[in-house]
């Protein structure tokens, strides 16, 4: 612990604050789970930014809302929504609250205009969802001049701040969140002239990534990355090469964004002493969501790096559904069997199968790919033996969660031992 | 036109901490009139921002060179004005680590020469006592020898310190202006820049890597500045607890070697590199340089590369052909140079500065301490281990924006960058201002609050009548 930690810990205390249920992170999966205990229980939701609403704040295009609200909306009309309803639930949302630390048991350190808060929940739900790493944490060579964004960076100062961020600008990934931040920067007059990824082809849905190319007019480098910005005051190429090849070209622009490559905000659970899944980086948890520390829980992409909004909303909702019956029942940590993942999968979530937890979200196991698999025949392995097999009809690919059916653990058992999926 | 008494060429650590001193005296019963004088938009932007930011005891130096001599004054003066103008600084102490023999063997020499170097604390420790210390360290350590006093320090803080307090004393702080020219005269001497001239009877020349063009300019060939760039990875706070000491290898005669330290924000800094090159603006980063940090970090604490890198920089030394500074003086053109100032140069700087003033005396100008200095400006602290306004519950209580956290990752408040923005040395662009508080270097590195304290800083900018052009 570090000199400030121990100072946070004993910080003097300008208010205090007692809840049934507090909640970091006002993105969808901590908003709706407010939405979903503040009927009848005392929920304090924490956001650090001036409104709540997450993410989709400020992703300004339309997609929000499918799977929970049964509804297509733009991110910034979802956000405002599930503040709406969350409030309406009567959870009270403090934004500016900044959770700096732990202040002791299911107690968090919190800093905000109004003071330094000590506060207190029950139950805590922790919902800090993902960043996207940055240029610096890729150690990507070469010149630090301004103009190097992440997806994040670039939305808010496009959506939120009405502003440009160039003229060129390549794309590094060709996910999702990739092909939303060419929009976004068309949006605001910048030219994508080249899209990067290390994969073999682009990752996006097929369906959508046709179309949009031809619409976007934008070239994909497969089996390409980037390994230099080039540019003293401002951005003025990038070195591009050809994993394939070895060779490198140089490819002018003024704007560099580094899309996906997702880790989650777990700094919370790290310092609480949580454990945590080697794979996504996030809080293990069992299917109810819950971490191997007392009473606290988790969800939303702080969990599965990173999946959509409409996704973490549904975590939400089945996450009240744990904490109410964690209040109404205390029970001990799970303990139960890991839940582990094979090649071409990178993790799984939920990553533990324990006794009395139920099925997970959706009933779904997520999990994260580095290839594509057309019609995946998936096995799942307990103690040398095989517990379960399903072909599903959707595809395998990297950049985007795959839903794999929990019924494949049926056979499962939590006592005995490591779980391991994988594909025939 | 003002003709300075003297002109300061160079607004790194080094010039600052002369400037501060120069304008803090008399001659003859008058203030000294001084002009610090810096190429760049910003003070301590080129090698001073870049550094290890390690206060040296001077135990490994050369006895009886000039540096050992301003290295061990300095770490003194340094260490005590810290205390009052609230440069963060934490004595973390250092572990020299032996992995073989031979190195082992050298652990009594280096021991001997501490002690040659005016420092005798140092303590021989075996490999158990070394793991007590440092249980993150790679299997395979044989030995080694701590030196307690070996401490990190916020070099940006430190560096503003200076300009903040000679600004404050009167020396006049002349930004962008690149010295292009130079015509000694009888009594004075013309600095033409690429913005104006400056004319003053004395000229002191702390340009460090533009150290020796200058110096060229007044007619000498005393030096050659070989930029020798350092790379940095600098680790998240999580890895903080992996290393509570400055882990040195034992230095060989290829160099210093690869350290792991703690940062004076809490993170952890693994490097740096040293590679001899032409370019003197050559401050990206290398492929081979983060690939030869990594290979070395994974043999000195393999658990650190664990975590997520948050930063990577170069910085460039001043180096030269000479094993110590350059430090002359020439009588008839008024003009005294400070070269060859590498990577000591952060702790010896007061010294540095206090050894001028001297050399001044010794050519006729013998100058006093003012009676009537300001007080020391207190910096804002930026430092981990000490109270930071979002801690602060009296402070946010006093004003709410303290407690408005606008960069999350480093805990960077309203009312820090509000300060910043007022203070006497503004910041000119982001990278100023992150100096300055912090902003934006944490982990995300711009992913939640880049828009917004890049929109606070051009507000400022604009408020000031600088333009825009900082994003």
């Amino acid at each position: 612990m570090t000199e400030q930690q121990q100072r946070d810990a004993s910080a003097e205390v300008a208010a205090d604050v007692r809840a049934d249920v507090v909640i970091v992170g006002g993105g969808p999966a901590g908003l709706t789970a407010a939405r979903q205990l503040a009927r009848d229980l005392h929920v304090v939701v924490l956001d650090r930014e001036t409104e709540a609403g997450g993410i989709p704040r400020h992703s300004d295009h339309l997609g929000y809302g499918v799977r929970d609200l049964r509804r297509v909306t733009s991110g910034p009309a979802y956000a405002r929504r599930l503040v709406a309803s969350a409030r309406e639930a009567g959870a009270e949302i403090r934004t500016e609250a900044t959770v700096t630390g732990w202040a002791g048991d299911r107690t968090f350190a919190v800093t905000s205009p109004q003071g330094r808060l000590l506060v207190r929940g029950d139950a805590l739900v922790i919902a800090t969802g993902a960043r996207e790493r940055p240029r610096s944490a890729r150690l990507v060579a070469g010149d630090r001049p301004p103009g190097v964004l992440t997806t994040g960076q670039l939305q808010s100062l496009v959506h939120l701040q009405d502003r440009s961020p160039g003229t060129r600008a390549v794309v590094v990934g060709a996910e999702m969140v990739s092909w939303s931040a060419v929009l976004t920067l068309r949006e605001a007059g910048c030219a994508t002239v080249l899209m990067t990824t290390e994969y073999d082809r682009g990752e996006s849905y097929a369906a959508w990534r046709g179309p949009a190319r031809v619409a976007l007019r934008v070239e994909v480098a497969t089996r390409t990355r980037v390994t230099r910005v080039i540019g003293r005051d401002r951005v003025e190429a990038v070195e591009v090469l050809d994993t394939l090849t070895g060779q490198r070209r140089t490819v002018e622009c003024d704007v560099v964004v580094f899309t996906a490559d997702w880790i989650p905000d777990h700094e919370l659970v790290r310092l609480a002493g949580a454990d945590l899944d080697p794979a996504t980086l996030g809080p293990r948890v069992d299917c109810a969501l819950r971490t191997s520390l007392d009473g606290v829980f988790a969800a939303g992409n702080v969990v599965h790096p990173v999946d959509t909004a409409d996704i973490c909303a549904l975590d939400g909702r089945h996450v009240a559904h744990s904490v109410r019956q964690w209040l109404r029942a205390p029970s001990p940590p799970p303990a139960g069997a890991r839940i582990l993942c094979d090649a071409p999968f990178r993790w799984v979530a939920p990553s533990l199968l324990a006794p009395g937890a139920g099925a997970p979200s959706r009933r779904r196991l997520l999990l994260w790919a580095d290839d594509h698999r057309t019609t995946p025949r998936l096995v799942a392995r307990q103690s040398g033996r095989v517990v379960g097999r399903r072909t599903v009809p959707w595809p395998v690919a990297p950049g985007r969660v795959f839903r794999a059916p929990w019924s494949l653990l049926d056979e499962a058992d939590p006592a005995d031992g490591d779980i391991t999926i994988g594909l025939l | 036109m003002t003709t300075y008494d003297v002109a300061v060429v160079g607004g790194g650590i080094v010039g600052c901490a002369v400037a501060r001193e120069l304008s803090g005296r008399t001659l003859d019963g008058r203030r000294l009139d001084v002009a610090l004088i810096e190429a760049r938009g910003d003070i301590g932007d080129v090698t001073s921002k870049a550094t290890t930011a390690i206060l040296h005891t001077g135990f490994d130096a050369t006895p009886g060179t000039l540096e050992s001599r301003l290295v061990r004054r300095g770490y003194e003066l340094l260490s005590a004005y810290a205390v009052v103008a609230g440069i963060p600084v934490e004595r973390t102490g250092a572990v020299l680590v032996a992995w073989t023999d031979e190195e082992l063997a050298t652990l009594p020499k280096l021991a001997s020469k501490a002690v040659s170097n005016g420092y005798d604390e140092g303590l021989l420790i075996d490999a158990d006592e070394v793991y007590r210390r440092v249980p993150a360290l790679g299997p395979g350590a044989v030995g080694g020898l701590v030196i307690p006093d070996e401490s990190i320090v916020c070099s940006w803080t430190s560096a503003l310190a200076f300009a903040t307090e000679a600004v404050h004393r009167g020396t006049t702080l002349l930004l962008s202006r690149r010295v292009t020219g130079v015509d000694v005269g009888e009594v004075a001497t013309i600095l033409h820049t690429d913005a104006d001239d400056i004319t003053a009877r004395w000229v002191v020349n702390a340009a460090g890597l533009g150290g020796d063009v200058v110096d060229r300019a007044f007619g000498h060939d005393r030096f050659t500045v070989v930029p020798r760039r350092g790379e940095l990875l600098v680790f998240d706070k999580l890895a903080r607890p992996l290393v509570d000491h400055i882990v040195l290898p034992v230095p060989s005669p290829r160099g210093k070697g690869v350290l792991v330290s703690p940062t004076i924000y809490g993170n952890v800094m693994l490097g740096p590199t040293s590679e001899n090159i032409e370019d003197r603006s050559a401050t990206g980063t290398t492929e081979a340089g983060a690939d030869f940090l990594l290979g070395k970090g994974r043999a000195l604490m393999p658990a650190l590369l664990e975590e997520e890198v948050t930063a990577t920089y170069a910085g460039l030394r001043a180096a030269t052909e000479h094993d110590d500074y350059v430090i002359d003086v020439d009588a008839q053109q008024r003009y005294l140079v400070l070269g060859g100032i590498r990577s000591t140069g952060l702790t010896a700087s007061m010294a540095l500065a206090e050894h001028v003033v001297e050399l001044l005396a010794d050519q006729g100008m013998a100058t006093v301490e003012r009676d009537d200095l300001p007080s020391v400006p207190r910096m804002p602290n930026i430092g981990e281990a000490f109270l930071r306004p979002y801690a602060d519950g009296a402070l946010i209580a006093s004003d709410p924006d303290y407690g408005r956290v606008v960069c999350f990752c480093e805990r960077v408040t309203r009312g820090e960058l509000r300060d910043a923005f007022a203070s006497t040395i503004p910041p000119s662009d982001v990278d100023g201002l992150r100096r300055r508080t912090r902003a934006l270097m944490g982990r995300c590195q711009g992913f939640y609050c880049g828009a917004e304290v890049t929109r606070l800083l051009e507000e400022s900018l604009a408020s000031r009548g600088e333009g825009g052009g900082a994003t």
